[in-house]
């Protein structure tokens, strides 16, 4: 009885009863989005089980993408997907943190707000343009200048000039892993530049004022106190290379081949699934490509754990 | 900030009202398909709306689309530039019939070579895209052009990635012309090519081919003029040199004996005659005999019954081929097997 009249009074003040209906509500959001998560897995795994079933895990290794016989392997656009992510990351992780140490340590005021203001509007260019201007200003440039001297320069060396052979198409996984790169840049540019805004001004003037250099302040004070949330930037930006869709089936080629050129054309998970979804006519072919998807959502579940494991490890080599 | 979201407000309005209007009209008529016969058509429907109020709602999404489409019957028609055969007919109830023809051209880019200089045929077309001739001066191109200066560059070769009628009547050419062609890659509208980059669409091939120096790409010939794009003369069945011309694509249609397959699904690549271009296809559309709203059937072939009267000269200016009036016969008669409720939709007396 205490407990029911505690409840009714409890309903009868007008700032506890808000609380609750505020509480409930964004209880219902956090619980609509796990729904989603395991809905769209479920569905996933439903559209690709014809595949599932018939290739089994050799789906994951198979390099055969023939729609005339029906087998399909995921290997191909598997690998595009990697390739393409880490030239983006290896160009954009480290022009990026520059960019955005620059902006919050080095910049002169007056230009840090126009700066500032040029990236953020970099970052929320769609990325169809970023295609469109890939394929008919990018490419061409590609073709005609930067591939021929990376194959005459690069590609004579001996372990990792066969990375660079092959002729100059123009397109290819390298030009995709550039466009996604600059795609990502000011993303990471500005995350970065906002999370070394949370470091307190006194550490870096006591790191200065003990007479360390700009270099020497960033690398083991600014970085080291925001590496969480730094490596989680990273990662959501890692997200957006891996699934993006547009500015990369302009410029991969579209090819389901693995070469060991990373000039050569291939293709992506997502690239594959716009390019070939709509006119998939037979069912294995549809239920192929759902099963790409769910490698695609696998692949960034692994990511991100990934991430998580090494903040993990991080922060234990912290404690000690 | 007020006068923003007043703005936004009015645009909303307008745009329920937009959609509101289209989907009246889509009442009307539905087809879903084939991307190659979409400026037609929608050139067709314009004119059929302002003569009938009859509006068209065509979404061109793609041949297997259609083919998807109306065999699920949320439209009442299909269009799809891959025919199918008897069997798949009688399996899914459907009519075929061709409305419009059009070619597929070999375009180029190389540097010094302009439309119409360079001649291929059909073999060493066929192992450009097997990856087996691999540079421009290959002795296989040189000898069929003597005149002309061709780089010792790479080709690169640029294809359909996403499935299209273009490529199944492309590579069903290729096959006709080497018979290792159906070992190695086959015929569908999508393959597991050896060589070379994938492109979306006829605007996305056209694009590549432009932007990539020494490459080669296969479009509807509309594309290729359109783009100003470098399209290669062929040596036909007869052996014979032709140009990618209207009159070409039309001989190839007049040799072709629409009677011979089920559904008019006749393949018109590698026609016989003197001046017939090898690459020639028809489009189709598929409806069902056994209509569950007849008078949206009907309503969809009194169109298609106007535009084979009154369409050709806008066909010809968008570089399709109409189709031979002896031919439009057989089609009306066959579209007695259209029907609902076991009686025709349409009548010769219409």
């Amino acid at each position: 009885m205490t407990a029911a009249s505690d409840i009714d009074t409890r309903s009868k003040n007008p700032v506890a009863q808000s609380d609750r209906v505020f509480g409930a509500l964004t209880l219902a959001a956090a619980i609509l989005v796990l729904l989603v998560l395991v809905g769209v897995f479920i569905s996933l795994v439903m559209g690709a089980w014809p595949a599932l079933q018939k290739f089994g895990p050799a789906f994951l290794w198979t390099k055969s993408w023939n729609p005339v016989t029906n087998k399909f392997g995921a290997i191909a656009p598997l690998y595009g997907t990697v390739v393409t992510s880490i030239v983006a990351m290896v160009i954009a992780v480290p022009v990026g943190l520059g960019v955005a140490i620059f902006l919050t340590d080095l910049c002169p005021r007056v230009l840090r707000r126009p700066l500032g203001i040029a990236i953020e509007l970099l970052a929320g260019i769609p990325s169809i343009i970023y295609g469109i201007w890939g394929l008919f200003v990018f490419a061409p440039f590609m073709q005609s200048t930067i591939q021929p001297a990376l194959i005459a320069t690069l590609g004579k060396l001996p372990v990792i000039g066969a990375l660079f052979a092959g002729p100059p198409y123009g397109i290819g996984l390298f030009t995709a892993g550039l466009i996604l790169a600059m795609m990502i840049l000011p993303f990471i540019a500005s995350l970065s530049r906002d999370i070394f805004g949370t470091v307190p001004p006194m550490l870096r003037e006591a790191a200065y004022g003990m007479g360390m250099t700009r270099w020497e302040v960033n690398r083991h004070i600014v970085i080291p106190h925001v590496r969480t949330a730094l490596v989680g930037g990273i990662m959501l930006s890692l997200g957006r290379a891996l699934g993006e869709t547009m500015a990369v089936t302009f410029v991969i080629g579209n090819a389901h081949r693995i070469s060991g050129s990373i000039l050569a054309p291939g293709t992506t998970i997502s690239a594959a699934i716009a390019n070939e979804f709509n006119e998939a006519t037979t069912p294995m072919y549809v239920s192929s490509l759902i099963a790409l998807g769910l490698v695609l959502f696998i692949l960034t579940f692994i990511v991100l754990a990934c991430a998580q494991w090494m903040l993990r490890r991080m922060k234990a080599k912290a404690g000690v | 900030m007020i006068t923003l979201r007043i703005l936004a407000r009015g645009a909303a309005i307008a745009g329920v009202a937009l959609s509101s209007s289209v989907a009246a009209h889509a009442a009307n008529l539905s087809g879903a398909g084939a991307t190659f016969p979409y400026p037609i058509y929608s050139d067709w429907a314009k004119a059929y709306q302002e003569k009938t109020g009859t509006g068209l709602n065509y979404q061109a999404i793609g041949s297997g689309g259609g083919i998807k489409q109306i065999e699920a019957r949320t439209v009442t028609f299909g269009a799809s530039d891959k025919p199918l055969d008897g069997a798949e007919l009688k399996k899914n109830t459907l009519v075929q019939f061709p409305t419009v023809m059009g070619g597929i051209v070999p375009v180029v880019h190389i540097d010094g070579v302009k439309p119409g200089e360079m001649v291929l045929d059909g073999p060493t077309l066929a192992k450009i895209y097997e990856g087996k001739i691999t540079k421009w001066n290959d002795p296989e191109i040189t000898k069929l052009n003597p005149g002309l200066k061709l780089p010792d560059a790479a080709i690169a070769v640029v294809y359909r990635s996403d499935g299209s009628g273009t490529t199944f009547n492309f590579t069903t050419y290729l096959a006709d012309v080497l018979p290792e062609w159906n070992d190695n890659v086959g015929v569908s509208t999508s393959v597991e090519w050896p060589a070379g980059i994938g492109a979306k669409g006829n605007a996305g091939v056209a694009a590549n081919v432009q932007q990539t120096g020494n490459s080669i790409g296969y479009v509807e010939y509309a594309y290729a003029l359109q783009n100003h794009l470098t399209y290669t003369d062929m040596i036909n069945k007869a052996g014979k040199k032709v140009a990618p011309e209207a009159s070409a694509f039309a001989a190839a249609a007049e040799n072709a004996d629409w009677s011979s397959q089920p559904g008019f699904g006749v393949i018109l690549a590698n026609q016989p005659g003197d001046k017939t271009w090898p690459m020639t296809a028809a489009t189709f559309i598929l409806m069902h005999s056994d209509a569950k709203d007849g008078a949206a059937s009907k309503e969809a072939l009194k169109f298609f019954d106007w535009a084979y009267a009154n369409g050709d000269e806008m066909a010809a200016k968008l570089d399709y081929i109409p189709m031979p009036d002896k031919v439009v016969a057989q089609i009306k008669k066959e579209w007695s097997q259209i029907q609902a409720d076991g009686k025709p939709v349409w009548s010769m007396s219409n």
